[in-house]
């Protein structure tokens, strides 16, 4: 009752140019994938700074729990980092995309290849390749480096390659740095990043004959992306606070914070 | 009459204080401990203790995940041993010059750099070992890679090496004079002096130093995550390997809570707990009793 309150008081302060003396304030809760806490943290704090009154809380769950916290009205807007299933879907929930996270494959600069399929790709991290002569290098074994179970990175990465929980890493580490310093040290290596965390004196791979690049990532060629996104019940109408916070994290203002948060913005700066 | 009783009530106070400190102490061991039994219990016990401590495999973000521990704990001891028998050797033989036969000057320069070593937080252990000394074993051994057991040993025998030889320095320089100079009186070499007479009479406080490097050494995790793989593999000497230690901290950021993958994380610490206390329990058992026996 209180919070609904609040939701009017703050609706009718943002109606009549706010006076700015009354103390209603109104909260938006988000729930749901746990790699999408840096977004929503930045977009949180960019958004609060400019609307002192509002307070965004987020729950960090799961893609899964958000999206049913967000059927279920336990939240304003569910979180998640993997496309809706059809069984969620018909529950009458829809999406929208806010970012995207271009995960990258990086090798040693010696290393003389410069392009994998997904299948070669799969094949690699499932261990059914393990010499780099069998995708076109050197007679060397591959040394599979990757990050620890939990990650986003990781589960976007074996989402899109088809290689869940089936990865046999020879090195799990838990920071895109130690990643990269592991490529950059062994010639056998192979990793994958977030795209914003490439590095210099470090080769980045084409995939499919996709150099990763914003361009690339924004409209799926290249293939190995996870996307985060938004979700709300498509037949009910959102509180007034929850609807100002939504409009602004999908239209290009919020692009900056999206930009602060290492992924890359659906909706960018440019086509405003 | 006054002043004795203020003196009284001072002294009073003042054991109060020295009272509440020690139990502030023992209040932390005991917060940790139940803390650790309530957080790690749980999901033993709908593990089981077997599969839990003796599986052998670990797949927590499965859809049907597993949780058996016993590639950690296995590579937890070995690691450790190893450590120990690289470092304890050169730390010991170290201190003994250093105590012994080294120049004043020497001595002094050595010592300080020995704790700028202690002093060198251990993700620079992680860092120096991972960029530098992992591609010189690889290359050594002409392996793919060179994050391995025996990578994680060398760092950790490194890191060991500071408190075992200042431990075993003081313990040295607590030797009586006497002792020496009779050996020597009796015509025994000073080397020879040094191994039989100095070393065995600095027994305890070596052994003191070795528990301490021991305990490092177990309870270790950045600087191991960083070399060691990290792959949960049955410990191999150059395998990829998982510590107990880096199980629980790079699976903790992300495992969310309340699922079976945090509080299995969770019981992996109170088993660390447990086994760090166990081996230390030993150690002082093993060491002193037998020193005891020995005098």
């Amino acid at each position: 009752m209180r919070i609904a309150f609040a939701f009017i008081a703050a609706a009718l302060l943002a109606g009549c140019s706010v006076q700015a003396s009354g103390p209603a304030s109104s909260s938006v809760s988000t729930d749901g994938s746990t790699s999408m806490e840096k977004v929503i943290g930045c977009l949180k704090e960019a958004y609060e700074a400019d609307n002192p009154r509002t307070t965004i809380t987020f729950n960090p769950t799961g893609s899964g729990s958000g999206i049913t916290a967000a059927a279920e009205g336990r939240c304003d807007l569910g979180l998640s980092s993997r496309p809706l299933q059809k069984k969620e879907a018909d529950q009458g929930l829809e999406e929208v995309t806010i970012a995207y996270d271009g995960i990258v494959l990086i090798v040693h600069p010696d290393n003389p290849v410069s392009d994998l399929d997904l299948e070669t790709i799969r094949k690699m991290f499932t261990g059914e390749l393990d010499n780099w002569s069998q995708a076109g290098g050197k007679p060397s074994p591959i040394v599979l480096c990757g990050r620890e179970a939990g990650s986003g990175t990781r589960s976007g990465f074996e989402e899109a390659t088809g290689t869940k929980n089936a990865c046999r890493l020879r090195r799990e580490l838990t920071s895109s740095g130690d990643i990269i310093a592991s490529v950059m040290t062994n010639p056998n290596a192979i990793g994958y990043v977030s795209a914003a965390s490439v590095k210099e004196g470090v080769k980045v791979l084409r995939v499919e004959g996709v150099l990763p690049t914003d361009e690339s990532i924004a409209d799926g060629s290249y293939k190995i992306r996870r996307d985060f996104n938004v979700v709300k019940k498509a037949d009910q109408p959102l509180s007034d606070s929850a609807q100002k916070f939504f409009d602004y994290i999908t239209s290009p203002r919020a692009s900056l914070a999206i930009e602060s948060a290492g992924v890359l913005p659906a909706v960018r700066k440019e086509s405003l | 009459m006054t002043t004795a009783r203020a003196k009284k009530i001072a002294e009073k106070a003042a054991s109060s204080i020295f009272f509440a400190l020690g139990m502030v102490t023992v209040g932390f061991v005991l917060v940790i401990s139940v803390y650790l039994l309530i957080a790690g219990l749980p999901a033993i016990g709908s593990i089981g203790w077997i599969p839990f401590l003796f599986g052998s495999s670990w797949t927590p973000a499965a859809d049907n995940p597993s949780f058996g521990i016993f590639p950690f704990l296995l590579t937890s001891l070995i690691g450790t041993a190893g450590a120990v028998l690289i470092g304890v050797p050169v730390g010991l033989l170290c201190a003994a010059y250093l105590a012994r036969f080294a120049p004043k000057s020497v001595r002094k320069i050595a010592m300080t750099l020995i704790n700028v070593l202690a002093g060198i937080p251990s993700v620079v252990f992680g860092l120096v070992g991972m960029l530098v000394l992992l591609p010189a074993i690889a290359k050594l051994f002409h392996l793919a890679d060179g994050a391995s057991l025996f990578a994680a040993m060398v760092v950790l025998a490194v890191m060991i090496l500071p408190s075992i030889i200042k431990v075993s320095v003081n313990a040295i320089d607590a030797v009586p004079k006497e002792y020496e100079e009779a050996s020597l009186a009796l015509g025994a070499h000073p080397v020879e002096t040094c191994f039989r007479i100095t070393l065995p009479a600095a027994k305890s406080g070596i052994a003191a130093a070795v528990v301490l490097g021991v305990g490092r050494a177990i309870g270790e995790a950045m600087a191991v995550m960083m070399v060691a793989g990290n792959a949960p593999n049955m410990p191999s000497l150059f395998g990829s390997v998982r510590f107990l230690t880096t199980a629980v901290a790079s699976e903790m950021s992300y495992a969310a809570s309340g699922t079976m993958h945090r509080q299995a994380l969770f019981s992996i610490a109170l088993i660390l707990f447990l086994f760090i206390m166990l081996i230390n329990a030993g150690l002082n058992y093993f060491l002193k009793g037998r020193k005891e026996a020995g005098a």
